[in-house]
């Protein structure tokens, strides 16, 4: 039963991690309908900015939780400044442009994004400090639940709540919803859209750093490839929930979270992959537009 | 004070060979209802994207008195957000609006272009934006009243009865503060009933001082609402007047009608 529990927890983690990163994914989808593939890149600097920031102030002998927020804060504002310049370059010259040319302009933002880190980075695996000390109030059970676990699963249920609490409730988040559903009327409403898809990648990029963070600082080490597969795990989930969808995002990514964990601890870790992606095609096939996703009808 | 709100001046609209605006003219004063009439497809919803900014028109030139004082803004160039912050707002023929959200939510988003709150504003939800989303909350509210849709505040845009959906636009419009307000079409598929309380609407609004501008088949609500009207034809103007000269205008009578056979 223990080891459920604790497989069970494992799985809540590296779910949350996704959604932090998948929300990104369909935010972005859902507002000028592309897959941001260089997303998972942003993900990846987010990490290395927190690397470099927790890094320097733990020589300077700053506390741990100071150099958690400022590692948080800093790696935010850095990777929200990527995502903000991605898509001015990368993808606003092309908004009209057919939906082909956006996609594969994603792609090579993603490559080169991640070579670049490569050459200012090293291609070596880097260690991580521990930024997420053992609770003492954790121990009894630390052998089931890690105290990084319970740090992130907080973390990402707080930063979960916000987002949703700004999507709902504020000025921005409507001015979102509307751009999502039809941009050419929130335009003649009076809303700066190229405004409100830039507060899109920013906000998307700040979640993907504070992932980023957060497992850089469960697993101890990262390099420049690990936005790569994180950022294809967390678009699946996007799609296993319907893509576009926010609360799709996240229930998809904690699916995919507990099957990969449980497919690890009762099958084999060789098979962690396998069991995501079949996941993947088994939804594709049977419910194309994901678990919450709408069908779309297309109007002729 | 000039008592031009908008003034057109020679707007030609082309789309590849075909001309579907041809050097048109219009105005409107400050205050005033001014109908476009027309046949199916003599340019009268061309003619809103022109001066709306979804279409750059070929030419011609579109000034908006700036509010309070003498000097007007060209609205050339000017995307459709910019057009909207300086003050024209619009409906459309078939409803556009935001289906997934509520109809607060609806107004609401109209007083997006009149409030500043951004990112950080929504994070940490400092006084000004608190005092800021009150004060659309209450300014939507007010809107709704007047437009009589209050008892409808937090259904889905897309679950009201065709009616409210056309007044639902109609105070999205209005929430955004615009100096003219454009309408078109706001009769379309309406049955009387829903036309004679639209008519009440609409001067109502306008007894407050609102210009409006409306494209409009419904002939009587067009005569009974109108102090002035254009009228156009594959895509020029060719009538303007009250409602009673246009009635009596020949040309006018000839491009609803056709040409007498026997003339």
């Amino acid at each position: 039963m223990d080891y459920f529990i604790e497989l069970l927890f494992s799985g809540l983690t590296r779910g949350s991690i996704y959604a932090l990163i998948a929300l990104g994914y369909t935010m972005v989808y859902g507002i000028i309908g592309l897959i941001n593939f260089a997303h998972g890149e942003i993900y990846m600097i987010g990490a290395f900015t927190a690397f470099i920031v927790a890094t320097v102030l733990s020589i300077y002998g700053f506390p741990l939780l100071a150099i958690i927020v400022i590692a948080g804060v800093a790696a935010a504002v850095w990777s929200s400044a990527y995502g903000y310049t991605i898509e001015k370059i990368a993808y606003k010259p092309l908004r009209h442009a057919p939906r082909l040319s956006p996609l594969i302009s994603a792609i090579g933002m993603s490559i080169f994004l991640q070579n670049y880190v490569l050459l200012a980075q090293t291609s070596d695996f880097l260690p991580f400090p521990a930024l997420i000390p053992e609770f003492e109030f954790m121990e009894p059970v630390a052998h089931i639940v890690g105290s990084s676990d319970l740090v992130i699963l907080i973390t990402t249920t707080i930063v979960m709540l916000i987002l949703t609490y700004i999507i709902k409730f504020t000025r921005v988040g409507k001015a979102m919803r509307a751009t999502a559903q039809d941009r050419t009327m929130a335009m003649l409403v009076g809303i700066n859209v190229n405004q409100i898809i830039s507060a899109t990648f920013i906000i998307g990029s700040a979640l993907a750093a504070i992932g980023g963070l957060l497992i850089a600082s469960h697993i101890g080490q990262i390099n420049f490839y690990i936005g790569f597969i994180a950022g294809i795990k967390a678009f699946t989930a996007a799609v296993l929930g319907g893509i576009g969808s926010i609360p799709g995002a996240v229930l998809g990514s904690l699916v995919l979270g507990l099957t990969e964990s449980f497919a690890t601890g009762y099958v084999s870790s060789d098979y962690e992959d396998v069991f995501a992606f079949s996941l993947l095609v088994l939804i594709l096939i049977f419910k194309p537009s994901g678990l919450l996703g709408k069908a779309e009808t297309k109007k002729v | 004070m000039n008592t031009q709100i908008l003034k057109v001046n020679g707007l030609t609209m082309d789309f590849g060979g075909i001309r579907a605006l041809n050097s048109l003219d219009l105005d409107v004063n400050r205050g005033e209802i001014v109908a476009l009439i027309g046949p199916n497809g003599a340019g009268k919803t061309t003619f809103f994207n022109c001066i709306t900014g979804i279409y750059a028109p070929t030419e011609g030139e579109v000034y908006l008195a700036a509010p309070g004082s003498d000097t007007s803004v060209s609205l050339k160039g000017l995307k459709p957000n910019q057009v909207t912050e300086k003050g024209l707002a619009r409906t459309f023929q078939n409803i556009r609006l935001f289906a997934k959200m509520t109809v607060l939510e609806n107004v609401m988003i109209g007083r997006h272009c009149r409030t500043k709150a951004f990112v950080l504003g929504a994070v940490f939800r400092n006084k000004a934006t608190r005092d800021e989303e009150q004060s659309i909350l209450e300014t939507s509210y007010a809107i709704l009243q007047k437009v009589g849709l209050e008892q409808y505040v937090n259904e889905f845009a897309n679950n009201l009865p065709y009616g409210a959906q056309r007044r639902l636009e109609v105070a999205r419009a209005l929430a955004t503060e615009p100096l003219l307000l454009l309408l078109d079409e706001p009769a379309a598929g309406m049955n009387p009933q829903e036309t004679i309380e639209l008519e009440k609407l609409i001067k109502e609004i306008s007894s407050e001082g609102q210009s409006i501008l409306l494209i409009e088949h419904d002939m009587t609500l067009v005569m009974s609402l109108s102090d002035r009207i254009f009228v156009m034809d594959y895509g020029k103007k060719i009538a303007e007047g009250t409602p009673v000269e246009i009635r009596e205008n020949p040309a006018v009578i000839k491009a609803y009608l056709g040409e007498d056979v026997d003339a």
